[in-house]
């Protein structure tokens, strides 16, 4: 089976020493959903900037979609992985919901009309093409992160990251995010501590503890092993 | 991601790291006055400066490699200075096409003013390596400035980090999502009007989240009591061994500069 | 990653005594009528306000955009907080952020903040103030006003400010006037082209989400400007003005800078003492250096061995 994401013993240390991720292998089938879990200063952060290439890498190797993420590939991987950060804010910085959409179409080159379509496909796929012409600075954080969710859309990539994604949403933002992540077709990899949304969205799950990847397996087997949620701060 | 790299202050048991910070703020003006008033030339002047100096970040602790790195943040600006190289007016040392001599004032001149801003920076790197920024603080409010501006850089910079950690965020973004595009044709990047405007939304979002952020701190100082004025803990007095540090160092300096006025 | 984005901030050792002091006076004086000013205009918010502003004006100048081979237009800011805080609150601001980055990080000297203080964060309002408020009196009200007035008074406010820069080092005798402002006027006046399209995308920004900050603006009362307005307007002419001629008879500025250099000057060496020639060959220059150079060496090794010591106690 070809993956989506290949990670091969991937290790970084901060600057200060600070063994950040160690030895971490895992690989992500197309279409799959997982997410990671662990508790705060786990590596899941870590992880996920490696994956596009932000932090570059100092051991090991990782592949997205048959590229390598280092060097000159980088450009284009920043393409196929699309990186939805935990604050929408730092993802929505223009005057308008279509000029942050276009953002990363307009970076690549694209022509006007392919801009627009892409803006608008990528709108439709989270359900808010009425907002094209509105003030991102004016939404509701729901809305924000449904927005940011576009801005790596219209770059069409081949998996989503998302960094704790329902993170201070109401429970009707929460649900509705919870539906739209449920329908998008793409593979994605989930970093989150909201255990209820794992349980029903996504089948496979991720612990990391201290900088390792402590276990790997179908959702519903890991959520009901006491022992090892209790092991590594989680709670249900 | 943290940017507590930005604080520049080191730690460490040293007599310098413990000296009274008013007392370190005043002879480090002093001694960049009086690398200021040290005349072009005075060669055994900058010498004894530049011994001083390095004693003093011996006895920090923190190495002398540290500051010469640090140092070389002046270098650029030094361009500024090369022109005097070849128009003060003076016996030829070197002739150089176009026309160009290279004069010995001129190369005085410029050596000195090379000197006297790496020497000086020196200094202010020691100072701020030396003294953490709640000392620098009250130091600047026993030196007299207005409490009001006291009260504003403090708050600046308590929120330093938290904006400089926001901008990274940004930045950090906007990379993520600066691709090229699955036809290897197109030229990524787009139009060079397009990134600048890029940047001011990121400016300008920057600025009225701040806006509103300054709101909310507003609504917690008052709910703490804060009613415009700034109290503040009184200073406490310099004790006695830091005005003999003080008396030392300026009488050190005041001596450097006798020498410099009465040789040259 | 947090240098000076702009060749702007002059260290120590580039300007004379009496330049730096004549600097420090005028900066004084203008950023105490903008301490007063500001606390009648805001009050008691005015410390949270202008405290967070200059961190993220601070914070805004690593904001960049690459403009060709390697090189990348930043923010320097005076312009956009002017427009949005009206000339006295961006004095404030501007001076907050001058004097932390050479107090902490030493982009600028210490010794000549009073002149840095001048060029970035008195004149940088100064010259935006009027400019943007006469283009926008042109446009009538129109948008267009806000982007073309914010983008001019961003090029102008950093060209005034570059130009001042030039007269400063200049006056202090450090580089030739013909040489120093049309360098620095011409490197300007392209760091400006940047300064402005980044302050007009940052303005079309607040123009979509915040359009009140910029109509008569709540955060800027619209209170008699006057001494802005005529200051900066003077100042902005006379430096536009005096420029071509400086640089074009650079021999008047190079007289003024032998008067206000006297203090650095070296003096006619007749109260020498050493004699002339202690060794044949070797002038009592090369000796005083020689000396100074073995004077300081024990000083360094003094301290050396007097660290060296306490370490060793402490560790006993």
């Amino acid at each position: 089976m070809s993956c989506v994401v290949e990670v091969e013993h991937l290790s970084f240390s901060y600057p200060d020493g600070h063994s950040a991720l160690n030895d971490v292998t895992f690989s992500l089938g197309h279409g799959q959903k997982v997410a990671l879990v662990g508790p705060n200063g786990a590596g899941k952060s870590t992880l996920l900037l490696h994956l596009n290439g932000i932090h570059p890498r100092q051991s090991g190797s990782i592949r997205v979609s048959e590229l390598d993420v280092e060097g000159k590939n980088l450009p284009r991987v920043r393409a196929l992985v699309g990186l939805v950060f935990q604050s929408p804010d730092d993802q929505l910085f223009s005057p308008t919901v279509f000029d942050d959409v276009a953002f990363g179409p307009i970076y690549q080159g694209l022509s006007a009309a392919e801009v627009h379509t892409r803006v608008e496909e990528a709108l439709e796929m989270v359900h808010m093409e009425a907002y094209i012409r509105r003030v991102s600075h004016h939404l509701s954080v729901g809305e924000k992160k449904r927005i940011a969710i576009a801005t790596v859309l219209s770059m069409k990539p081949d998996v989503l990251i998302l960094d704790e994604p329902t993170a201070g949403l109401d429970p009707r933002a929460r649900r509705s995010l919870i539906e739209l992540l449920r329908e998008l077709p793409q593979s994605m990899i989930v970093a989150t501590h909201d255990l209820p949304m794992v349980r029903e969205l996504l089948p496979r799950t991720l612990v990391m503890d201290g900088g390792l990847l402590v276990a790997d397996g179908p959702t519903a087997e890991l959520l009901s092993d006491p022992a090892l949620l209790h092991d590594h701060g989680l709670e249900m | 991601m943290h940017a507590n790299f930005l604080d520049p202050f080191q730690s460490r048991p040293s007599l310098v790291h413990s000296l009274d910070a008013r007392v370190k703020v005043v002879l480090v003006v002093a001694f960049i006055l009086t690398s200021a008033l040290t005349p072009t030339g005075a060669w055994p002047i900058y010498v004894m400066l530049i011994a001083v100096i390095f004693s003093a970040e011996i006895v920090s602790e923190l190495g002398l490699a540290f500051y010469m790195k640090r140092a070389l943040l002046a270098i650029p600006f030094v361009l500024a200075a090369l022109p005097v190289l070849f128009t003060i007016p003076g016996p030829s040392l070197l002739s150089l096409p176009f026309g160009l001599q290279l004069t010995q004032p001129g190369l005085e001149r410029f050596i000195s003013v090379a000197l006297k801003s790496w020497i000086s920076i020196q200094a202010a790197v020691l100072l701020a390596s030396t003294t953490p920024f709640p000392d620098i603080l009250v130091a600047l409010r026993a030196l007299r400035l207005p409490r009001l501006l006291v009260a504003i850089i403090g708050l600046m910079w308590r929120y330093l980090f938290v904006m400089v950690d926001e901008t990274l965020r940004l930045l950090r973004a906007r990379s993520a999502r600066s691709a090229t595009a699955a036809n290897p044709a197109l030229r990524p990047g787009g139009k060079l009007t397009w990134r600048a405007r890029v940047a001011g939304g990121m400016a300008g979002s920057l600025f009225l989240r701040s806006l509103e952020r300054s709101d909310r701190i507003y609504n917690a100082m008052l709910a703490r009591g804060y009613d415009g004025e700034i109290h503040s803990l009184p200073v406490p007095a310099v004790p006695p061994s830091a005005w003999a540090a003080l008396t030392f160092g300026l009488l050190l300096l005041a001596f450097i500069i006798a020498i410099g006025r009465l040789i040259y | 990653m947090f240098a000076a984005p702009l060749p702007m901030h002059i260290p120590d050792g580039f300007l004379s005594v009496a330049v730096s002091i004549v600097f420090w006076v005028i900066s004084v004086i203008v950023i105490g009528i903008s301490l007063a000013r500001v606390n009648r205009d805001l009050g008691e918010r005015q410390v949270p306000v202008m405290g967070v502003l200059a961190a993220a004006i601070f914070a805004g100048q690593m904001l960049n955009f690459s403009v060709t081979g390697g090189t990348s237009g930043h923010l320097l800011g005076a312009a956009l907080a002017t427009i949005l805080l009206g000339p006295w609150a961006a004095v404030l601001v501007m001076t907050c952020v001058v004097a932390i980055q050479a107090l902490i990080f030493q982009d600028g000297g210490l010794l000549v903040l009073g002149a840095n203080l001048f060029n970035m964060a008195i004149l940088g309002p100064f010259v935006a103030y009027p400019v943007y408020k006469l283009i926008q009196r042109i446009s009538g009200g129109k948008p267009w006003g806000v982007f073309v007035g914010g983008g001019v008074a961003a090029w102008a406010s950093i060209l005034v400010a570059s130009l001042s820069c030039a007269f400063q080092i200049a006056l202090s005798g450090t580089s030739p006037a013909n040489v120093a402002i049309p360098a620095m006027a011409g490197i300007h006046a392209l760091i400006g082209l940047g300064e402005a399209l980044i302050t007009v995308g940052a303005l079309s920004l607040v123009y979509a989400a915040r359009r009140d900050l910029l109509q008569t603006g709540s955060a800027q009362p619209v209170r008699n400007n006057t001494a802005v307005w005529v200051g900066g307007s003077l100042l902005t002419l006379a430096l536009v003005i005096l420029s071509p001629l400086a640089s074009s008879n650079p021999d008047g500025l190079e007289w003024v800078a032998e008067q206000a250099g006297f203090l650095e000057t070296a003096r006619d060496p007749s109260y020498n003492i050493i004699p002339d020639y202690v060794l044949p060959g070797i002038s009592n220059e090369a000796t005083a250096t020689i000396l100074a150079g073995v004077v300081g060496a024990f000083i360094v090794l003094a301290a050396a061995l007097a660290l060296a010591y306490a370490r060793r106690k402490r560790s006993a």
